[in-house]
């Protein structure tokens, strides 16, 4: 166990390494830079721009550039956004902390309806109920999350119940009280979280349900009814802890699907977690902004991966790691 | 003394021909068994005829809609839609053929509209409009538009530019569609070709492109793919665009199809036939590709339905964030773009249109893929 997990860790070094120098070279193949657009202003000379491209480090082969990032993201310093002026670090964390947020209240959304809904759907195989989950997973899976995401806009806009966007008021969040804000916050967390949430669930729920229908049908499910145990007893005692168990798994991995599915679900929630944070820097060519934030990224889902595989080996005694 | 060969013998004689197993399964080859199965499964044989239909509706774009896709009627522009206003008997309950009324707008610079059921437009079908290519020939029949020849129809409503919702929502279907066909075809090739070099060849290569694998899957899908598309920069026409977006959807597309076909590869190339062949001296590559690749093929097809969806999804994203298809050329993507338009959101909602369209793709092929899984599965018996 030690030694799978030892092995894991040490994989993550050489490969968030590559991921970094890819993401660089493609950084670095993107035609002009940061700034490009300061050319266009006339009263801009080329000295003041070489000046400002030096200070920057925009200057050099991709090898030089790519080492010099290197060294200090070893030692923790990502530098200073060019657009806000202001270290990636701050910026990626407070913008994280909102994603996490985001995903983790989804997260909860799915799993609390993919169990109960997939145990139902499973134990009523056949009948009305299941065929009505087995729509809505249907209906879950193909919806593209944008397009609900706008939809959940409309909505929002036309009752007048929800904030259509980002995730603080506006006008009043300086006079509210902490409580308050708490719940100003969750007020605007409710929509997107409920896009996020539900198209997940559906694909758990699916699973949940396969491994329901095949756990009733294994002999000890037989043997305790003709003990003549209550259907319930049966269902949440013997069945259910043993259906669940490969799903254990699929939740390390959902922790790093969430986190890429947020993606557009940002963007039109005007959410300010890393999603937008991160279009808006490779638009504008914001070189330690984009490096830290695909960094980060990638950290998570390769955590969330790695959660998983270990779930995987702790739940199952048949998976021996080695 | 026991008789060994016979016992040994015993199994062979009972396990059946070559000749017998044909007949068992009636004879037919594996797409025969594959398409009966198929045939039976409804929501599949659903998804098959709404992707014909769509399909069909994007080939034929040009004569199915009455216009161009960058025809503007200035004066008309956010004109709500008129499918559900049109009737075929007046007021009187005579039949009059298919007609819409004419909305009035109220003021020139405010886009308000009021049903005065005053003016009549009567829809013709066959009629002479804006010109159009089809299979290399130009046209100018559209399959229907007002009798009149000038008051514009918008069965879908219009947009900020006053163009038909309908009309761009089938030519937006040819990019759409087409992304998601053109993008698997070559990821999947390429997933193919350098799977099927790593499962076969082992060792260094297999280690090394398994690697670079790993760091593709490493890297969440739109991040890399917005770090991708940057990298070819911005200032792109649309028809550069539509190429630098599937060559970017395929390269991040790639990476999950290789590994799983090394996967297959790594079992298929131990069995007999790939030793044959490798003793009759045949080329590496030549096993590989005519030998080896094909026995994955049930697995690509089923997977190809199920990763069209992907493209389709990359085309939309892409768009929208407003890197994919340019205006006035139409994509599905690129008209969700207007709804990011909160006011535009609630005053007009047809804008989200278009989404309708891309749920029902998706869903389809999701159907579609599904249905291919279980038929292509030889557990399930028919």
């Amino acid at each position: 166990m030690w030694t799978f997990i030892a092995r894991r860790l040490l994989a993550i070094p050489p490969l968030l390494l590559a991921v970094t120098f890819l993401t660089y070279c493609l950084l670095y193949a993107a035609p002009g830079d940061y700034f490009t657009r300061l050319a266009e202003d006339p009263q801009v000379t080329e000295e003041y721009l070489s000046a400002l491209r030096a200070k920057y480090g925009l200057e050099g082969g991709l090898f030089g550039r790519y080492w010099a990032w290197l060294i200090n993201a070893i030692q923790l310093d990502f530098g200073d956004s060019f657009r806000f002026d202001l270290p990636v670090f701050d910026l990626i964390a407070e913008r994280l902390s909102n994603t996490l947020l985001l995903t983790g209240s989804a997260l909860i959304i799915a799993w609390g309806l993919a169990l109960p809904l997939g145990v139902m759907a499973g134990v009523n195989q056949g009948k009305w109920l299941d065929k009505g989950a087995s729509f809505i997973s249907f209906v879950g899976l193909s919806i593209p999350r944008v397009f609900f995401a706008l939809l959940m806009v409309m909505f929002a806009a036309v009752t007048e119940w929800f904030p259509v966007g980002g995730m603080r008021d506006q006008i009043y969040w300086d006079d509210f009280t902490p409580w308050e804000q708490v719940v100003d916050v969750a007020h605007h967390l409710v929509l997107p979280a409920i896009v996020i949430g539900t198209t997940s669930m559906a694909g758990y729920m699916r699973q949940m349900r396969a491994e329901m229908v095949e756990t009733l049908s294994k002999d000890f499910v037989r043997t305790a009814r003709a003990k003549g145990l209550s259907k319930r007893q049966v269902i949440y005692k013997h069945a259910f802890g043993n259906a669940v168990n490969p799903l254990i798994t699929l939740f390390g991995y959902s922790l790093a699907a969430l986190l890429t599915g947020s993606f557009l679900v940002e963007v039109v929630f005007a959410w300010p977690g890393l999603a937008r944070l991160t279009v808006d820097a490779v638009f504008a060519q914001d070189e330690p902004l984009v490096m830290a934030a695909v960094l980060v990224a990638t950290l998570m889902l390769v955590a969330g991966n790695t959660i998983a595989d270990l779930l995987l080996a702790f739940v199952d005694p048949r998976i021996r790691l080695e | 003394m026991v008789d060994l060969n016979k016992d040994a013998e015993t199994p062979v004689d009972d396990a059946p021909t070559a000749e017998e197993l044909a007949n068992a399964s009636g004879g037919r080859s594996p797409w025969e068994i594959l398409w009966g199965k198929l045939r039976r499964n409804r929501p599949a044989m659903f998804g098959m005829g709404v992707l014909v239909i769509l399909y069909f509706g994007a080939i034929f774009a040009g004569f199915l809609s009455p216009y161009s896709y960058q025809n503007q009627f200035r004066d008309d522009n956010w004109h709500p839609p008129q499918f559900d206003d049109i009737q075929f008997w007046d007021d009187e309950g005579n039949f009059r053929g298919p007609h819409v009324y004419r909305l009035e707008r109220l003021s020139p610079n405010i886009p308000e509209y009021e049903d005065s059921r005053k003016e009549v437009v009567e829809i013709d079908f066959f009629v002479k409009g804006d010109p159009y290519e089809l299979l290399g020939m130009e046209f100018e029949t559209h399959l229907f538009g007002a009798a009149d020849g000038k008051t514009p129809i918008f069965l879908f409503g219009s947009d900020r530019f006053g163009r038909d919702v309908f009309t761009r929502i089938l030519y937006g279907s040819r990019i759409s569609l087409s992304v998601g066909i053109v993008g698997i075809l070559i990821s999947m090739s390429l997933g193919m070709l350098i799977g099927g070099i790593a499962g076969y060849f082992g060792g260094r290569t297999d280690f090394v492109l398994m690697r670079m694998v790993e760091v593709i899957l490493a890297i969440p899908g739109l991040y890399l793919i917005l770090t991708v598309r940057q990298a070819f920069g911005q200032d792109l026409d649309s028809t550069q665009s539509y190429f630098i977006m599937i060559v970017v959807l395929a390269f991040v597309g790639w990476a999950a199809n290789s590994r799983v076909i090394r996967g297959m590869v790594l079992a298929i190339k131990e069995n007999d036939y790939v030793v044959a062949a490798e003793a009759m001296g045949l080329s590496r590559l030549h096993i590989i590709v005519r030998h080896i690749l094909p026995n994955t093929l049930s697995f690509v097809i089923v997977t190809a339905t199920l990763y069209i969806p992907y493209y389709i999804l990359g085309e939309v994203a892409l768009s929208f964030l407003g890197v994919g298809i340019q205006e006035p050329e139409a994509s599905w993507g690129l008209m969700l773009r207007e709804a990011q338009n909160v006011a535009y959101l609630t005053d007009y909602r047809w804008v989200v249109t278009p989404g309708y369209f891309i749920f029902i793709a998706v869903m389809a092929f999701n159907f579609l893929g599904d249905g291919l899984r279980d038929a292509a599965d030889p557990r399930s018996l028919q």
